[in-house]
């Protein structure tokens, strides 16, 4: 049986790893590499690295910092933030990175998750969307860290990614995000019944029957950053959860 | 010891630095090679890849690589494919459009059709395998036990015609051959490199075939 996937999220600025309440107020949360070690032992299925201040700054500390990550961390990592061009991508590929996440320059430049993917294969191209909702039943996707509203509708925007060649869709709820209040279940809905390729739940985990309900509403993974880094739960405490729920996941050492 | 040197063909289509992590972490010098002339000079080779069926092996046979490939083979020196590079050793590929493959074993590589909403495509995370008799299964997946779970991204899969060369299976939405083993033959749809520490096991397993 395919597991579902618990992946730590690791949001990188200057070589430290930051979390924040609705996109705001950073904390200092460790550093990545021994963070993403840590994890890996510890049974996480993936990592995803979100260098949530690429779009302003220099990336070759990323390039650096998946490099270093991939020497020690024998599971597939997803690197995305500020990433724009087919250029970006191929150098994060390069340094070991096994898949690329896509976010503002997708909606921007949607030609740039085709000639990606037709390149390296849409095993490696993510589609990032933030969602926030805009009235019932409606999300819209917004960019630049939701600072914003593009008024594009995130199931037509699922929808438009997944024939442009995404592999996977990262789902965040802007609504949920830092709240602890449980995943956007039925945003989750919406865009995992929409589309074939496997889509990420993100964005709002506080307790641990959260997983559960994200693994009821379609995620194929859950993404995961706070409560793993301030280990309010173990990625093993939620494995063995979502075991006793009869939800199949890798087992941990 | 001396560390044993494994070739890695880079031929564009693969994340051959997560292959060599895990080489290196096996205690294998990994040597990246570009040109068909060198593997020779190797006891083993990695053909690794991602992307699409067509353009690999069109890039293959236009560096000379699948003459090469086939040679080696036949002189009996330890080849592993993964992914891609797994199915490029079969017959043909249906994705988009027919392709000849290697011809290394004989079948094809099929696309998942689901009528299962559930079943995502691509098959896409870790899933468990089931390990097959063979002596040669039992060299591959020594000191591994049933029912691992290794790490699959793929929307196609392999269907050799001789049941011989299958090492493992695994089920997502039918059973398909997860990984081959025939004599120095070896190759698995799930990435090695990317399965923590089973995977690296497979790999060391690997490494100490290509020592005998």
């Amino acid at each position: 049986m395919l597991g579902i996937r618990l992946i730590p999220c690791l949001d990188v600025t200057n070589g430290r790893v930051v979390k924040g309440t609705n996109f705001i107020n950073l904390k200092d949360a460790g550093d990545p590499v021994e963070l993403a070690r840590q994890y890996y032992l510890d049974g996480a299925d993936e990592i995803v690295f979100l260098d949530i201040t690429a779009t302003h700054e220099g990336r070759d500390a990323t390039i650096d910092l998946v490099r270093r990550v991939a020497e020690k961390v024998f599971i597939p990592l997803t690197v995305g933030g500020g990433i724009r061009t087919v250029e970006d991508i191929r150098n994060l590929l390069n340094a070991g990175a096994d898949k690329v996440s896509l976010n503002s320059s997708a909606v921007k430049d949607p030609k740039i998750v085709k000639k990606a993917s037709d390149k390296f294969g849409i095993q490696c191209m993510v589609v990032a969307i933030d969602a926030k909702k805009v009235k019932k039943n409606r999300w819209n996707v917004f960019i630049h860290g939701g600072r914003i509203d593009t008024g594009i509708d995130a199931v037509v925007w699922s929808r438009k990614v997944t024939e442009l060649g995404a592999g996977e869709i990262l789902l965040t709820s802007m609504d949920k995000d830092g709240t602890k209040d449980g995943y956007d279940l039925e945003l989750l809905k919406e865009v995992s019944s929409s589309v074939k390729i496997p889509v990420v739940a993100s964005g709002g985990a506080g307790k641990i029957e959260h997983f559960f309900q994200a693994c009821e509403s379609g995620a194929s993974a859950i993404l995961v950053a706070s409560l793993f880094h301030y280990k309010e739960l173990s990625i093993k405490g939620v494995k063995n959860y979502l075991k006793s729920k009869s939800i199949f996941v890798r087992a941990t050492d | 010891m001396r560390r044993t040197k494994v070739a890695v063909i880079d031929y564009g289509f693969g994340n051959i630095k997560s292959v060599i992590n895990a080489l290196h972490y096996c205690n294998a010098e990994a040597y990246v090679v570009d040109s068909p002339l060198r593997i020779s000079n190797f006891g083993g080779t990695i053909l690794p890849g991602v992307g699409a069926f067509g353009p690999a092996v069109d890039f293959l046979r236009l560096k000379g690589f699948d003459k090469a490939i086939r040679d080696y083979v036949n002189s009996g020196k330890m080849l592993y494919g993964i992914c891609l590079g797994f199915q490029l050793f079969f017959t043909k590929g249906y994705e988009n459009g027919s392709h000849e493959g290697l011809g290394l074993i004989s079948g094809e590589v099929k696309k998942f059709e689901f009528k299962d909403e559930l079943l995502k495509i691509p098959h896409m995370g870790w899933n468990d395998v089931n390990i097959g008799n063979s002596s040669y299964a039992k060299k591959m997946f020594f000191s591994i036990d049933n029912k691992e779970n290794f790490y699959f991204v793929h929307s196609y899969y392999v269907t050799p015609e001789d049941f011989m060369y299958v090492s493992s299976t695994c089920e997502y939405g039918l059973k398909f051959c997860s990984s081959v083993a025939y004599k120095n033959l070896w190759g698995s749809q799930f990435h090695p490199e990317k399965s923590g520490g089973r995977g690296l096991k497979i790999l060391s397993n690997f490494v100490n075939e290509v020592n005998k």
